[in-house]
């Protein structure tokens, strides 16, 4: 995956409570392949789309929010579904950050894993975020994940707090699986110790 | 100071610890359903190689229609080449398969516990997020995204940040007609759909020792919809009951062992939670959803809150918001509202006992609207029928199927159309989760049959149920 350090891009606000990953992509694409000319409409397709295909007023269809990457969102961001495809649907819309108050912690792990910085802040911060935007829309903002600081809406700046694991995740791009055969050593010990102490599991 | 259930199955798994504070994990056993096969191709791709196909289990369950009983019956091509493509890579990586041409084939949240791959004490994970499930055996289980069963694949562990710990309490007796799923979505209505987030959850009190192990399945399964990960219930006698003789379960020296490893593990009378919660639930009555997230929901005999009475601005908007997609009123009562069509199965609810609620509702009486009971496995089926349920749901005039998540996820040709109105004993009431413009109640299997033989969302407390033991 592609490291993420720093990203300015148009935010778009987003003012939906629990928005889970059935909206942020509907069951009845996840048989779909990545590499499928279509995906980017999968994203929020029912929020987006009617059943013709022709576009409902909503706010990623106005012209000043079709190329934002960065949302701005409501509570309990991405709860619901394990489905990965959630992050890849927003990657393919280029989607980089999302901010929320809370996030579904699977989806959270999720945009990690495939380097989407997900943002936490405050709710208060998030309704001043949304509220600035629809007041100023085209706004850019700022995610910089070095500094943990969210900038750009006027005077408004906000720190973040993430761990420092994920971060290192992000900053490096490093992937998982590599970084875990390092511990090569410790998994074949820890198997060997198991024969014996889970036993009655082999 | 003690240790939780919880703290005990977790450091006995962690291989190593990094320096910024995750555990990488030992996964003892992952399931993996049809969705997942991709997974295996990008194995074959980067040319890495499964660890230990020994702990791994496949099952098709997502993709799989319910009026077909062979993969060459699936007409829609894309999830033909799903199931299809499961089978394909189980057998080539050394996979254990239950295809669709075997009566242990179901939904992965039934199979495991029925199989005996799940058991207490071990750390068990799967690419759904409904893996919280398993934790009613007494072990951690726990949901992951497709990057992370690639990892399991490859490394059999995966980073975790230890979660915070709960503990919800559950104490008084249930009434007639009141279970696992009446409980559970209480108890998310008290804590919120986001209130779970970032904790493991233990579920305790007399009223979830007094539960069945399908009860606790139940309560289980929806720790998700509360925002957590992981729900757990300390084995006991009754867990053990139901695990003993189970097929991949352990037999003859190794279950003494096993039972004595088990009974160490309930939480120490001492041992801290970071939060505590406690629900009495002697009162509770049978409950429905009548919103958008599982924290919408009231008790069959109170009304739909109205918006007015939120102080909350945001919240006001949303619950007016889920008002009206849901086509609902303030203050309206659901006992006066009609349904269209009924489904009883899901991971959350189509285990024998829940099978049988539903039964002892249908039985001597007639659906009045479309209605589908879908066995979460082929074996749970073959129980039923043994059992003469069948019968009574066809005589019901209700749709017979085969196991699978079937309208619970509404990609595999079970669903509702736009604008219809479900009673659901599966887990999510989101928008569109059963279909475009759909509409979703969540309710017991017992209230579930209550709506489809009355057609509108009926008190079952307050028809007469058949003994079935008399079928």
């Amino acid at each position: 995956m592609d490291a993420f350090t720093l990203h300015t891009g148009i935010a778009v606000p987003l003012d939906i409570p629990n928005c889970d990953t059935d909206q942020i992509i509907p069951a009845r694409f996840l048989r779909k392949p990545v590499d499928d000319p279509q995906y980017p409409r999968f994203f929020l397709a029912d929020l987006r789309f009617d059943t013709d295909g022709s576009e409902k007023d909503f706010i990623l269809n106005e012209a000043p929010f079709r190329n934002a990457s960065v949302i701005v969102a409501d509570r309990n961001w991405g709860c619901g579904s394990s489905r990965e495809n959630a992050v890849t649907a927003m990657l393919k819309n280029n989607v980089a950050v999302v901010i929320a108050p809370s996030f579904g912690d699977i989806h959270y792990n999720n945009c990690v894993k495939r380097g989407l910085l997900p943002v936490r802040l405050s709710a208060e911060e998030c309704a001043e975020l949304r509220d600035y935007l629809k007041r100023n829309p085209g706004t850019q903002l700022t995610a910089d994940l070095d500094d943990q600081v969210v900038s750009g809406a006027g005077n408004l700046s906000y720190r973040f707090e993430i761990s420092s694991s994920d971060k290192q995740r992000l900053l490096t791009g490093l992937d998982d699986v590599d970084l875990t055969l390092r511990y090569q050593g410790d998994i074949e010990a820890f198997e060997k110790r198991r024969e014996t102490e889970f036993d009655w599991l082999s | 100071m003690g240790k939780t259930l919880f703290e005990k199955i977790w450091d006995a798994h962690v291989v190593a610890q990094s320096d910024d504070g995750q555990a990488l994990l030992y996964i003892d056993r992952m399931l993996i359903h049809d969705l997942h096969y991709r997974r295996f191709d990008a194995l074959r791709e980067s040319g890495r190689k499964v660890r230990r196909p020994d702990l791994l289990f496949a099952t098709p369950d997502h993709s799989t229609p319910t009026d077909i009983t062979r993969i060459d019956q699936i007409e829609d091509p894309e999830m033909r080449s799903t199931v299809a493509g499961l089978e394909r890579n189980a057998r080539e990586f050394g996979v254990t398969h239950f295809p669709l041409s075997d009566p242990r084939h179901g939904i992965v949240h039934v199979v495991g516990p029925e199989q005996g791959i799940t058991l207490p004490g071990i750390v068990h994970v799967c690419g759904d997020s409904h893996t919280s499930t398993h934790g009613a055996l007494g072990c951690i289980s726990f949901g992951i995204g497709a990057s992370e069963v690639e990892h399991v694949l490859v490394t059999q562990t995966l980073w975790q940040q230890k979660p915070r710990t709960m503990r919800l309490n559950v104490d008084g007796q249930l009434g007639p007609q009141v279970g696992g799923k009446d409980v559970i979505i209480a108890l998310i209505r008290k804590i919120s759909a986001a209130g779970g987030a970032g904790y493991a959850i233990e579920y305790a009190g007399s009223a979830m020792q007094a539960m069945s192990m399908e009860g606790r399945m139940t309560v289980c399964n929806m720790t998700i919809e509360a925002g957590a990960r992981f729900g757990i219930v300390a084995p006991d006698e009754e867990t053990f009951r139901y695990v003993k003789g189970r097929p991949y379960a352990p037999s003859g020296d190794k279950w003494n062992t096993a039972l004595a490893r088990w009974r160490e593990l309930p939480s120490d009378p001492d041992a801290r939670f970071d939060r505590e919660v406690s629900l009495d639930v002697s009162r509770l009555g049978p409950m429905v959803t009548w919103g958008n997230s599982p924290e919408e929901a009231v008790q069959i005999d109170e009304p739909i809150p109205n918006p007015a009475d939120i102080d909350d601005p945001d919240r006001r908007a949303g619950l007016s918001a889920a008002l009206e997609y849901m086509d609902l009123k303030a203050g309206q009562m659901l006992a006066d509202v009609s349904v269209d069509k009924v489904f009883v199965g899901a991971c959350t609810n189509s285990r024998i006992e829940d099978l049988r609620a539903a039964a002892a509702v249908a039985k001597g009486r007639k659906a009045q609207v479309p209605t589908l009971i879908v066995p979460g496995s082929g074996l749970v089926k073959a129980q039923a029928e043994a059992e003469g349920l069948d019968r009574i749901f066809e005589e019901a005039g209700m749709l017979w199927r085969q196991p699978g998540c079937s309208m619970c996820v509404a990609m595999n040709g079970d669903m509702l159309s736009p604008g219809e109105r479900s009673a659901s004993t599966s887990n999510r009431n989101f928008r569109g989760r059963q279909g475009p413009q759909s509409r979703t109640h969540l309710l017991s299997p017992a209230m579930a049959a209550a709506a489809s033989v009355t057609g509108r969302f009926a008190d079952v407390r307050e028809l007469t149920l058949a003994n079935l033991d008399q079928s």
